[in-house]
């Protein structure tokens, strides 16, 4: 029993010196499993070894199980991590907060897109980088609508968007004329009719922090994309997230799909049926002044009080700076670098020679988080408002809305449902007096 | 039979565990109930709290005292009654199916055939399987109604493949949940047939018995022991199912009691109305035990 | 002495037996099916059996992106480890409930299942706070310790009725030969009670490999075992079932194999004494 204690205060010992002698910095990084995330984690040579007293640890969750794992982490201090891949809803909640560090080592910070950047920005300082930013536009099969006898102009109305996808539905055939998010989450199908709205000219609330599902302007949305899918969407559409549309349109099942830009790079790479036959254009607008796109950037922060600020900082500005892009360009070639964050980069000729990189831009910038609606809203925020109560509430609408499509409920009922749940919940929190 | 130093020192070997699991029972559980009582978001903002109690303090968390004001919010939820009747609905059918179902499984196989062996394997697998990647499998590869195996052996009889989750997301649970269980109760059910008397079943084969009142007077009976033990276990981890319903994004029209809570706490960030919650779903379970041990505890003479 | 069982009876019941079972397996022999396609295959309609084109390319994808062998390193110690300590506390546990028994036996019994009802979201908060102030987060003895609790009831329940098997008359002598309590535990209690252990031990693998929610929540790397694992896999960008069954298999293999190999312990294991 004697030598069993020994030897195991002996391993213990060694075990001690063992991890003195190495003094490295490990950094553990929440991620999102998305292909330019798992994309990246392929490159990390590249900064280990510039930098090798730091080592990096991931942890790769699925949306969901990120947002809460990096939130309960970061509100009750565990500590857990120590950089975060957060979306621009968290920033401005979180920045006001205090609870991220302003970020000091950004490569050129001038250079990160306008819209972009002001969505990550609080009190004048940067709290967190883009890694890759997106907004949303139309993909349409050019054979289809040729077949059809259409044109696409680049800047379509709804009014264009619903005839387009009259002409090309075929259901004896399984060719659905456009698929649309219809699955239930704020992040999933309320993304969609949240910006759809906007070009609606509707808003979540007013000024006074009223929800607004009871007026005209939400109405005409809700009744316009219901009759939409009903008449030319795929069946089961209100299970279909942006994977399953994805997989639909690779598969040559849809003539539009009005989704992020970021699916182009899918739309037209290997796994697709339909790689040489896809066209872009911007998201529908009604012509009331904003269009129907949304502005999404997943970024990385460092949570206040890091214990390993240096060692964070250096590594969120590699992963956001130039070098990365060309890093990512060299090994994969252009059409896979993370998109949407630098001006440089679509001024670069390079990537102008990327089918979609110019359509992508211009729906970036056609977005205005600071003024997402048409009439005057308190919130910033296109296709979320930036409150928390926001992703409860948006989860709630975002089932709702889900049965309709599935025809468990009209459009009225829906609505006077949203209606009745936003009502509570703004109550309940005190934003209604 | 036991002595009185024997009982002195059985209290004290069962200590260590009662002591343990009392205080995971009892602080967990106290602070739920404290927390049930705060106005405790994860992102709350300051503004709300003070205008809904002026003038009172609140600390860097941003709690304060809310009465019973997260209770009653939860239970005036519309989604409240729909969960609670969904979590019986689910622990009802998947008991039913699982003891009926077991049976006639166990029934089979404990008739003689050939490769008993890797039959009782392939019915004993799902069981063995992580909810989570259950869930997945059943979600995606299974369920998916454009290129889910179900949706192809649909049109492959010609008819219209069924959007699972759309339409019947509560039957999409129970058919998921009761796949894993029903193998657990079949080898219960099982291992008690294999137990049951030879002479017994010689007798009635000389007798000239039916074999469907032999099953309803002998094999019935005998059973009744073990079905109690499935139904006991199976509703303690039925009543808290939550991967299959979080996977397949069902909790809007299927979502149970756990999944109201978790949307609560983990969506929400509304620590004090998931807490309040959580009492309430403990509080059912408790209800729903009482009956359960009325009506079939004495089959458990312990 | 055996009946004569005619062989076409012996038939109809092996088709029928092994249709039903093929039936219930085959959803995790479609995702090992799965797991060897190429992701087009994968979703290709209608559903190609057998003849595609094998690649284990998803598994090397898999490997590549996560470290599997961290994971399931994870999830052995875990699963163990809990067991081991719940066994320590439950042995001794089961056997005064199962041989000194009181009034107080029954109410106990149930009392400790009833530890079992509490929905775990509820209680995730608090216990993540204690977890950050002990320093326990994403360690491996945190993680054991919650698994031990949360399967202690069950274990104690099992071998309870394991032990109520087993004649007392047979401990009363030993203690009459003047074994105290240990030795008795130890040389007499054990080795009767072995196949009952075993199944016990095994159950409870089961139980704390497959258990989702706490490890899901209370780890982020080090400590994190499988169950995190299949968690990034649950609905990445882009096509994704072949490597969805790829980590599927690779996180439910350890388990079906063991199944497998211990299936006698285990169908003696899920009888909780029910049995005579």
């Amino acid at each position: 029993m004697k030598r069993v204690f020994t030897g195991v205060l002996g391993a213990m010992a060694l075990a001690a010196l063992a991890t003195t002698a190495l003094a490295e910095t490990k950094l553990t990084i929440a991620t999102v499993n998305n292909g330019d995330m798992i994309r990246m984690q392929g490159l990390t040579d590249d900064f280990t070894k510039a930098n090798p007293d730091i080592k990096l640890e991931w942890v790769t969750l699925e949306e969901n199980v990120l947002r809460e794992k990096v939130t309960t982490d970061i509100a009750a201090k565990g500590g857990q991590f120590d950089v975060l891949t957060i979306g621009t809803y968290e920033v401005p909640i979180w920045g006001k907060k205090g609870w991220l560090l302003p970020l000091t080592m950004v490569d050129d910070p001038a250079d990160l897109l306008p819209a972009i950047a002001g969505g990550l920005t609080v009190d004048g300082k940067l709290m967190a980088a883009p890694f890759y930013g997106e907004s949303s536009m139309v993909m349409y099969r050019k054979d289809l609508m040729d077949k059809a006898g259409m044109k696409m102009p680049d800047a379509p109305t709804w009014k264009d968007i619903r005839e387009a996808a009259d002409k090309m539905t075929d259901k004896a055939n399984e060719v659905y004329g456009v698929c649309l998010r219809g699955k239930a989450g704020w992040g999933e199908n309320m993304a969609f009719l949240t910006a759809m709205s906007n070009s609606f000219g509707a808003r979540w609330f007013d000024e006074n922090w009223k929800p607004q599902f009871d007026q005209p302007e939400w109405k005409d949305t809700l009744n316009f994309y219901l009759d939409l899918m009903k008449a030319d969407g795929p069946p089961g559409a209100s299970s279909n997230g942006f994977n399953e549309n994805l997989a639909l349109f690779n598969a040559g099942k849809c003539g539009m799909w009005i989704d992020a830009t970021v699916a182009a790079s899918f739309v037209t790479g290997k796994d697709s049926k339909v790689a040489d036959k896809v066209g872009f254009a911007l998201a529908p607008d009604n012509g009331l002044g904003k269009r129907g796109n949304w502005l999404w950037a997943w970024s990385l922060a460092i949570p206040a009080g890091s214990q390993k600020e240096e060692a964070a900082q250096k590594f969120v500005g590699w992963a956001t700076s130039k070098h990365y892009t060309e890093l990512v360009a060299s090994k994969e070639g252009w059409a896979n670098v993370p998109p949407g964050t630098r001006t440089s980069l679509y001024a670069n000729p390079e990537y102008a020679k990327v089918p979609f990189a110019k359509m992508t831009l211009d729906s970036i910038n056609a977005a205005d988080p600071s003024k997402p609606t048409v009439k005057p809203v308190p919130y910033v925020g296109v296709q979320f408002v930036a409150i928390p109560e926001f992703a409860g509430l948006a989860t709630t609408t975002g089932q709702i809305f889900s049965a309709a499509l599935a025809g468990d409920k009209t459009a009225d009922q829906a609505l006077a449902e949203a209606q009745d749940a936003a009502t509570r919940e703004m109550t309940k929190s005190g934003y209604i007096k | 039979m036991a002595t009185q130093q024997t009982r002195a020192l059985g209290r004290l070997a069962v200590a260590p565990s009662v002591i343990a699991l009392f205080m995971w029972m009892i602080v967990p559980l106290a602070m739920t109930i404290y927390f049930s009582f705060l106005r405790y978001s994860l992102l709350d903002p300051n503004y709300a709290c003070s205008v809904l109690h002026p003038g009172q303090l609140f600390d860097e968390a941003n709690r304060c005292l809310a009465g019973f004001s997260n209770y009653k919010y939860f239970l005036t939820d519309p989604a409240f009654f729909r969960a609670m009747g969904n979590s019986l609905k689910l622990v009802g059918w998947v008991l039913a199916i699982s003891v009926v179902g077991g049976t006639l499984l166990a029934l089979l196989l404990d008739q003689a055939f050939y490769g008993r062996g890797i039959v009782r394997i392939m019915m004993i697998a799902p069981f063995l399987v992580m909810p989570t990647v259950s869930a997945l499998v059943w979600k995606n590869m299974m369920m998916n109604p454009v290129s889910g195996f179900l949706a192809y052996l649909f049109k492959l009889v010609g008819l219209q493949p069924i959007d699972w989750f759309a339409h019947y997301p509560l039957t999409a649970i129970v058919i998921m949940v009761a796949w894993q269980w029903v193998p657990f109760a079949t080898l219960i059910l099982l291992t008690s047939l294999q137990s049951l008397d030879e002479e017994q079943k010689e007798a009635a084969e000389m007798d000239g018995t039916p074999p469907l009142s032999y099953f309803w007077y002998i094999v019935l009976p005998h059973l009744l022991r073990p079905m109690t033990v499935v139904i006991l276990i199976e509703t303690i981890f039925l009543l808290n199912v939550f991967a299959e319903v979080y996977v397949t994004g069902t909790g809007g029209t299927a979502g149970n009691l756990p999944f109201l809570v978790y949307q609560y706490g983990l969506i929400a960030n509304d620590i004090g109305g998931a807490s309040a919650g959580g009492i309430i779903a403990v509080i059912l379970a408790n209800i729903v035990a009482f009956f359960l041990m009325r009506m079939i505890g004495k089959n458990l003479e312990a | 002495m055996a009946r004569a069982i005619s062989t076409k009876r012996k038939l109809i019941v092996t088709v029928l037996a092994w249709a039903i079972g093929f039936v219930i397996f085959f959803p995790i022999l479609w995702t090992i099916l799965t797991s060897f396609k190429m992701e087009r295959d994968a979703i290709a309609l209608p559903p190609i059996f057998l003849f595609f084109d094998w690649t284990t390319e998803n598994y090397g994808i898999v490997q590549e992106r996560s470290n599997y062998f961290q994971f399931a390193m994870n999830s052995i110690v875990l699963a163990v480890g809990s067991t081991f300590f719940a066994l320590v506390l439950a042995i001794p546990s089961a056997w005064a409930m199962a041989f000194a028994p009181g009034k107080w036996t029954k109410d106990l019994l149930m009392w400790m299942l009833s530890t079992k009802m509490m929905p775990p979201v509820g209680a995730l908060i608090p216990l993540y706070l204690i977890f950050r102030d002990f320093g326990l987060l994403d360690t491996r003895g945190g993680i054991i310790t919650v698994l031990m609790l949360l399967n202690l009831p069950i274990l104690i329940w099992m071998l309870y009725t394991y032990f109520k098997e087993i004649p007392g008359e047979i401990l009363e002598a030993s203690r009459m030969d003047g074994a105290s309590l240990g030795k008795e535990l130890l040389y007499v209690l054990a080795p009767m009670a072995i196949p009952g252990i075993a199944s016990t031990v095994l159950l409870n693998i089961i139980l704390a490999w497959n258990e989702a929610f706490w490890t899901l929540s209370l780890t982020t790397k080090s400590a994190a075992p499988l169950t995190q694992f299949i968690a990034s896999y649950s609905s990445p960008e882009g096509l994704f079932w072949a490597k969805l069954s790829a980590a599927s298999t690779m996180a439910i293999a350890p388990i079906l194999v063991l199944g497998w190999f211990a299936q006698k312990q285990l169908v003696r294991g899920l009888t909780f004494g029910a049995v005579k």
